[in-house]
């Protein structure tokens, strides 16, 4: 089978690949750009260890074909940082230890760093409901929650 | 280890700095099972049996192997070429049945074939060109099932010594365990329970599926990456499996996305190193999520039957249970330790225990954190409930008046030393959340649990740089941010900043053999390990110093990370920091290192006392829980934030275990919902905070006190969380999960 010719943004950066059009955006990812921050836990779009934003749409790059982002704006969990500053949240996972294993590490930070840029104040509710869609099974989201929450409060102080 | 030489006052120890390899989480930069690859690396996909019980009559693999994507293909035979290790036996053996299967397939997705192809898309594709000509056979997937008499036999002769003659040849171990006269003590008792509990199996659910990157030449040497809690066990298998010498395979250990028991063994890593034997290239195995549901470790299901006698005033005057647990095709579910732990939390006077090891058509069970203690503390913690109850006392109460203690004889046999249920549950009454008020609609239920914890065998290195910072190579994969405890002890022995202490998981051929990140046991056995060596290191830094003031090196001794010259000599030098003497190793005696190779034994019980509120929707059958307390036992938390991690997270999964997950087979045998929306784990939005009490009740067997803590945390939720149910929804819960259908029948049976 042929391969399609896709040109696209990814970090900032433009990049081309060639896939076969059955592949996923996160196959793109991790084996053609060898982008491997994105996760694939689960290939169906349930546990959103590969999320990533297209053009600011939050998605799951597994459900998403790598054919479809010709032309577009992907934004990885490898650019979240700004250079070799961390982002806050990136930072605020760190100290709060809202890690264990980091699997989920990479789609969780991408989901809310969507959620802050969307809603600068949510409550805990609105948090756990934005990120249902992204599984952890180590932390039971206790510190996840509090460290997205926590650096909600401080962006928005700062600003 | 002597009490005296036991740390009781810490600089670093207790301490909550950021994680050595925290960056690299948040990034993206940490390289798991899936992240590596190889110049010319082929990717592998297994095929699997569609049947939950099948004769394999025949296996075509001409037209795969004609494909010319494809370029190689194995089977069960490209096993048996074991050259000079002929025959496997015992687990070795189980382990190469599971991984790829021979006369006949045992389980629905059992592994039957597989290919390495030039793309992962070409290898999926390759595999539809595989003929299996199966001969299907009656199954049984259900425990009680399993042990009729007219139940298809799975495998004969499976069974061990232990099994009592007439049992089906389902039934592969037995156990019996306990002390007292148990029939005596049912006499005594005013009120006796006696009931039925029925648990379904779970997976353990670990985010990243089982991956791996094999590499092996025709001359017997090969490389594997893997994740696994264990790479010693992954080269040591693999090896057996393909009739290699062990060190002739280096195996690295990736970053882990989690395992909780389940990456314990090989799946796929033997084949991916059988496929690259035939290729000659590397090979990348990566399962799908349900490959990860059908065909790896899943917990025992399990069904229970519990008799306890209680007298009046609280006291158990006799206990007893007997524990039926499924394991899948193949012997190992932990029938023995689901009846060792479940009476274990008390001082019982007459109490009897018996486990069934039985086999059925699903795929063998792997650990999931405390292997086999949930079940038995739901069934037995269910019937004190319905006692306290019934007979009108304080469940904590009634706890604390049969807790076991410090000398106790324990159910399963020996004497406690120090331990700390007592404490917990202290601890849960004067918590503000067990005398909280509870709206209508709400119920509360608590819970304790017990698990045994393990030492195992353990190398640690640590060498020492000239300018005074240090390498530490430990051989347990780090899970759960270990490598943070790690650098913490190793900075309190050695004196010097935890930040100048690099932690680093060696492999198999950088350091000694290794037991699994298992039982508890890393920051208990690492941990011990690592204090150990640093300790040698001393030593030998004592020495140099000692050498370079003409005094005896027992005249040294080591403070704040400096020799300092003590008895008679004290004050006549200055002290000579760390990195001071390690500026000069080269020229007065060379590199200093420090190891050790040991198999620690005083890993320590560990207990907890779990306090849960939920609410039940008597419309719906949904239950929410509102409110959860972890209390547990740790020992000495090493990095408590991490401790209150375990914590945490094992109460998750406890809810997810008592309230949705299971394995759901159809008549035919197959698993229903083998992916993540079918089999769905709490997420963000299902669960409360998480509060957590970390008891401190120093274990005597670690030199800084620690218990493990990563498992004790699965043992009460299930129970308590039936505890808290049954009284919000009016209505004894008798099996799990409850999920919303079950509970609404139990409120309509209830009328």
């Amino acid at each position: 089978m042929s391969k399609f010719h896709v040109s696209t943004t990814v970090n900032g950066d433009s990049v081309e690949y060639l896939c076969d059009p059955r592949e996923t955006l996160l196959d793109c990812l991790r084996d053609k750009l060898n982008l491997t921050g994105a996760k694939e836990g689960c290939g169906t779009g349930d546990c959103g260890a590969c999320s990533v934003s297209v053009d600011g749409r939050l998605v799951c790059s597994c459900l998403m074909l790598g054919v479809e982002t010709d032309g577009k704006q992907i934004e990885t969990v490898e650019g979240i940082a700004d250079g070799d500053v961390l982002h806050p949240l990136q930072q605020k996972f760190i100290e709060h230890a809202a890690l264990q294993c980091g699997i989920c590490t990479p789609g969780i930070l991408v989901a809310a760093k969507s959620l802050l840029e969307k809603n600068p104040n949510p409550t805990e509710e609105e948090t756990r409901y934005w990120l249902a869609g992204n599984l952890c099974r180590c932390t039971g989201y206790d510190k996840i929650i509090r460290a997205v929450m926590e650096t909600a409060e401080e962006l928005r102080e700062a600003s | 280890m002597a009490l005296d030489d036991r740390k009781s006052e810490f600089t670093f120890v207790g301490t909550r700095p950021n994680r050595p390899d925290g960056l690299d989480k948040v990034t993206g930069r940490a390289k798991f099972g899936a992240d590596m690859s190889a110049p010319g690396m082929l990717h592998g996909a297994i095929l699997r049996s569609p049947h939950a019980h099948a004769r394999i009559v025949k296996i075509d693999t001409s037209k795969a192997e004609a494909h010319k994507d494809v370029k190689a293909v194995v089977t069960r035979a490209d096993f048996a070429d074991v050259p000079f290790k002929p025959g496997l036996e015992g687990e070795f053996w189980n382990v190469l049945e599971n991984v790829m299967a021979g006369e006949k397939a045992l389980y629905d997705g059992h592994a039957v074939a597989a290919i390495a192809a030039t793309s992962a898309l070409a290898a999926r594709d390759a595999l539809k060109l595989i003929k299996v000509k199966y001969e299907v056979l009656p199954h049984v997937t259900d425990v009680d099932k399993a042990m009729a008499s007219d139940a298809p036999v799975i495998r004969e002769g499976a069974a061990d010594y232990s099994v009592p003659e007439g049992m089906h040849p389902n039934v592969v171990r037995y156990h019996e365990s306990g002390h007292g006269d148990v029939e005596a003590g049912f006499a005594e008792a005013d009120l006796i329970i006696e009931d039925s509990f029925v648990t379904e199996a779970t997976h353990q659910g670990y985010i990243e599926p089982h991956a791996c990157l094999g590499m092996l030449g025709n001359d017997g040497k090969g490389e594997l990456w893997c994740t696994t809690q264990g790479h010693w066990i992954a080269q040591k298998t693999c090896a057996a499996l393909l009739g290699i010498e062990t060190s002739q395979l280096r195996v690295t250990a990736s970053e882990i996305g989690g395992g909780f028991g389940g990456k314990t063994t090989v799946f796929i890593e033997p084949v991916a190193l059988a496929l690259s034997r035939k290729a000659n290239r590397p090979v990348k195995v990566v399962m799908t999520r349900s490959e990860v549901f059908r065909a790896t470790g899943p917990t025992s299901s399990a069904s229970m039957d519990i008799k306890i006698g209680m007298k009046k005033d609280g006291t158990i005057s006799a206990a007893q249970g007997v524990f039926r647990l499924q394991g899948g095709a193949f012997p190992g579910a932990p029938g023995d330790m689901t009846a060792m732990c479940a009476f274990a939390p008390y001082n019982l006077t007459n109490v009897k225990q018996v486990g069934y090891d039985v086999m059925a058509n699903r795929p063998k069970q792997a650990a999931y954190r405390a292997p086999g203690a949930p079940m038995g503390a739901f069934a037995v913690e269910s019937v004190i409930d319905e006692l306290c109850k019934k007979l009108e006392l304080d469940p904590v109460d009634v706890r604390l008046k049969n807790a076991a203690y410090e000398g106790t004889k324990a159910s399963y046999g020996p004497r406690y030393e120090r331990i700390g249920l007592v404490e917990t549950l202290e601890a849960a009454k004067a918590h503000p959340h067990y005398s909280a008020p509870l709206k209508p609609g709400q119920g509360r239920g608590i819970s304790c649990g017990f698990w045994f914890n393990h030492g195992g065998e353990t190398s640690v290195s640590l060498s020492l740089s000239e300018d005074g910072s240090a390498q530490l190579m430990v051989g347990t994969p780090d899970i759960g941010g270990s490598r943070a405890s790690m650098a913490l002890m190793a900075a309190e022995v050695l004196g010097i900043p935890y930040e100048n202490i690099r932690v680093t998981i060696a492999d198999t051929a950088t350091l000694g053999y290794n037991d699994v990140s298992h039982g508890s046991r890393v920051t208990y056995a690492s941990g011990l390990a690592t204090i150990k060596a640093a300790k040698h290191a001393v030593e030998k830094l004592c020495e140099r110093a000692a050498a370079s003031w003409g005094i005896p090196t027992d005249a040294v001794k080591w403070e704040n990370g400096c020799a300092v010259p003590s008895g008679p000599n004290a004050g006549d030098f200055d002290p000579r920091p760390l990195a001071d003497i390690t500026a000069h190793m080269g020229s007065t005696g060379g590199p200093i290192s420090g190891h050790f190779e040991a198999t620690p034994e005083g890993a320590g019980v560990s207990f907890g006392t779990h306090i849960v509120d939920a609410e039940v929707d008597p419309e719906t059958g949904k239950t929410a829980i509102t409110r959860y307390t972890v209390i547990q036992d740790a020992g000495k938390a090493i990095h408590p934030t991490y401790v209150e991690g375990q914590y945490q997270g094992g109460a998750a999964q406890g809810i997810g275990w008592a309230l949705n997950e299971e394995y759901i087979y159809g008549e035919d045998g197959r698993l229903q919902n083998s992916i993540f929306l079918d089999y769905r784990i709490p997420v963000a939005s299902d669960l409360p905070m998480i509060d957590t009490v970390i008891v401190e009740v120093p274990n005597p067997g670690h030199p800084f006190g620690v218990r493990g803590v990563g498992e004790t945390g699965i043992v009460p939720p299930l129970a308590a969380i039936a505890n808290a149910v049954s009284h919000a929804a009016g209505v004894r819960m008798r099996q799990l999960p409850m999920s919303p259908p079950r509970i609404l029948a139990a409120l309509k049976d209830n009328g």
